[in-house]
């Protein structure tokens, strides 16, 4: 077969065909998608039929696109909740791929795909690769982390199948990606932004110039970053930058991407179509407001999402983007409507580290988190309010406790928190919604 | 003749310990002696105080966190050598000191050491024995009052 793409100079990869569907045929395909995926999640799985029934709603209501703000949302707590496979849509034998993400509790939530949700997966994270202008010959070093987070396979299968060359590096071994980069002249890289200024810092510190190495490229997501941490990375390292956008529980990386204009996240929304919502009434906001974005997933079979709730803030511009593409852009996320943080493309929720604390101590010690960024890394630290019944009267005592804390944050988020003790009755009491966590870093 | 210690959790800040000593001194209570032992992070203040109890109420009223430990006080000769025997009477006992501070007594010739002892009881059977009496606290507040 001719590959288009890799051959010729078509300006547009055969699977990026969809990025340039005319709105009307791309709203006919959309809402064809949509009564088709509310018919088989109504009929598969009863935690949303039961949603639906409560409503007073069938699958026949939802003629089109127009009806989709009558469906109920579908929220994190609902994976929780129906943890391990409560939300599966059909049997467990057509599920050929768990991955999985941290919850709000201990336990993580689970996403599953079958063969067909695993194709569409790849060919939108193809998709992301061509819209930052990757193709054949391009080689792509993923340092995303590979195994339950879905970033480091969603990525390798996207780069496989464009045919690009893939190093499967995964995360972290900072001097290995260092070499990696320089000896296998890797053309483009995948990472959270925050690790790829580490690799920067760390190539300064080597004597390598980055500017003077092929790597090109760098598909940056997992983790909100700013217009000034681009302008950084794209200054020290002589790379483009790119933003792409997704979460474990619509697919994984490969719900939207920039492409070569740097302005705004095509959404993928032949397969993920977006709303933004009110967060607090939870209506509908025309384009162009900013709210809160929902995604329903018009073709995943294993686990579709109706009007999942994001918790991300953004918003969705119609306008025409001068690439070409039709689809409809969001911009770069900037805040979230809950209490989520992530920190170095971990999610972290207040009430992981409430329950590490009670994992060491008997009750609940008064605490605060203060997340800030320092050289574009991000740190979380945690101020725990020493009490009666913690300090003993011995250095070694208050700094076991630490070290217990220190351990148990670590075991509970995944990733390293500073612990501070600090004196009791000094940390701000919480009057109503708690303001337990302060969030120094500042993005523009 | 056990002494009662209070300890306070300090961070390691400027004004904290000045916090305490003000409290202290509001409520007229005067400190015998005091060691501070500190890390990056925190320090943990050690006060002997007269009277602890009083002590103890306006240092928790002020929102400290307060523990009171038992320690021994011994008095040795302010010469070469003086310490190395007190210590060596401990020895057979196998008591172990978790901390220790010292301060000199208004008596010029003396000096006073304040010792955590893991098994305070077994420490002073040892001192005795070895005919080093310890110091109680009358002795010991009277020996310092002003």
């Amino acid at each position: 077969m001719q590959d288009l793409w890799n051959d010729g100079n078509s300006p547009v990869h055969p699977a990026s065909a969809a990025d340039y569907l005319p709105p009307p045929r791309l709203r006919e395909l959309q809402s064809h998608r949509l009564q088709a995926v509310v018919a088989r999640t109504y009929e598969q799985v009863p935690h949303f039929r039961s949603r639906l029934e409560a409503k007073g709603l069938t699958p026949a209501d939802i003629r089109s696109l127009d009806d989709l703000h009558r469906l109920p949302f579908t929220v994190k707590s609902d994976l929780r909740d129906t943890y391990p496979f409560g939300l599966v849509a059909g049997p467990l034998g057509d599920v050929v791929r768990l991955h999985a993400s941290s919850g709000t509790t201990g336990k993580p939530i689970v996403v599953a795909y079958t063969a067909n949700d695993m194709a569409i997966w790849t060919s939108v994270m193809l998709r992301t690769f061509a819209a930052c202008g990757l193709r054949r010959g391009d080689i792509v070093q993923n340092a995303y982390g590979y195994g339950l987070f879905t970033g480091g396979l969603g990525a390798h299968y996207g780069a496989e199948a464009l045919g690009a060359t893939v190093i499967p590096i995964s995360g972290g071994n900072t001097d290995r990606q260092i070499m990696v980069i320089s000896d296998f002249g890797s053309t483009a890289i995948c990472c959270t932004p925050s690790y790829f200024l580490r690799l920067i810092e760390a190539a300064v510190a080597q004597g390598i110039d980055l500017r003077k190495l092929p790597l090109r490229v760098g598909i940056f997501g997992a983790e909100p970053w700013t217009e000034g941490m681009r302008a950084r990375i794209q200054d020290q390292s002589g790379i483009r930058a790119f933003d792409i956008y997704g979460l474990s529980e619509i697919i994984g990386p490969g719900v939207a991407s920039e492409c070569e204009q740097q302005a705004g996240l095509h959404v993928f929304e032949d397969h993920f179509y977006p709303e933004i919502i009110d967060p607090d009434s939870g209506d509908v906001l025309p384009d162009g407001q900013t709210g809160e974005l929902v995604l329903t997933t018009l073709t995943k079979q294993a686990m579709p999402m109706i009007r999942y709730r994001t918790r991300d803030l953004t918003r969705l511009v119609r306008e025409p983007c001068p690439c070409g593409r039709t689809l409809r852009r969001i911009e770069r996320i900037r805040a979230r409507s809950d209490d989520m943080l992530i920190i170095r493309g971990v999610n972290v929720f207040p009430s992981q580290i409430e329950t590490a604390l009670l994992a060491v101590e008997a009750t609940l010690p008064h605490y605060r988190i203060l997340v800030t960024r320092q050289d574009d890394l991000d740190e979380l630290e945690v101020q725990v309010e020493v009490t009666a019944e913690t300090f003993g009267d011995e250095v070694r005592s208050l700094e076991q406790l630490r070290g217990k804390l220190s351990e148990s944050l670590f075991h509970t988020l995944g990733i390293r928190a500073a612990v501070t003790l600090v004196e009791p009755q000094t940390l701000q009491r919480s009057e109503g919604k708690a303001r337990r966590v302060e969030d120094r870093r500042q993005l523009d | 003749m056990k002494i009662q210690q209070l300890s306070l959790f300090l961070e390691n800040k400027p004004g904290h310990l000045s916090a305490i000593c003000r409290t202290l001194a509001d409520a007229q209570i005067n400190v015998v002696t005091l060691s501070l032992a500190d890390t990056q992070q925190f320090g943990i203040l050690r006060l002997i105080v007269e009277p602890w109890e009083r002590a103890q109420e306006v240092l928790e009223q002020a929102g400290f966190v307060v523990n009171v430990r038992e320690v021994v006080a011994l008095s040795v000769e302010d010469r070469p050598g003086g310490m190395a025997e007190l210590l060596e009477t401990l020895n057979p006992s196998g008591v172990n000191i978790e901390y220790m501070y010292s301060f000199t007594a208004r008596r010029a010739d003396q000096a006073v050491l304040v010792f955590r002892f893991d098994d305070p009881d077994r420490a002073i059977a040892a001192l005795q024995s070895a005919n080093r009496p310890v110091l109680d606290p009358i002795r010991l507040f009277a020996d310092n009052a002003s």
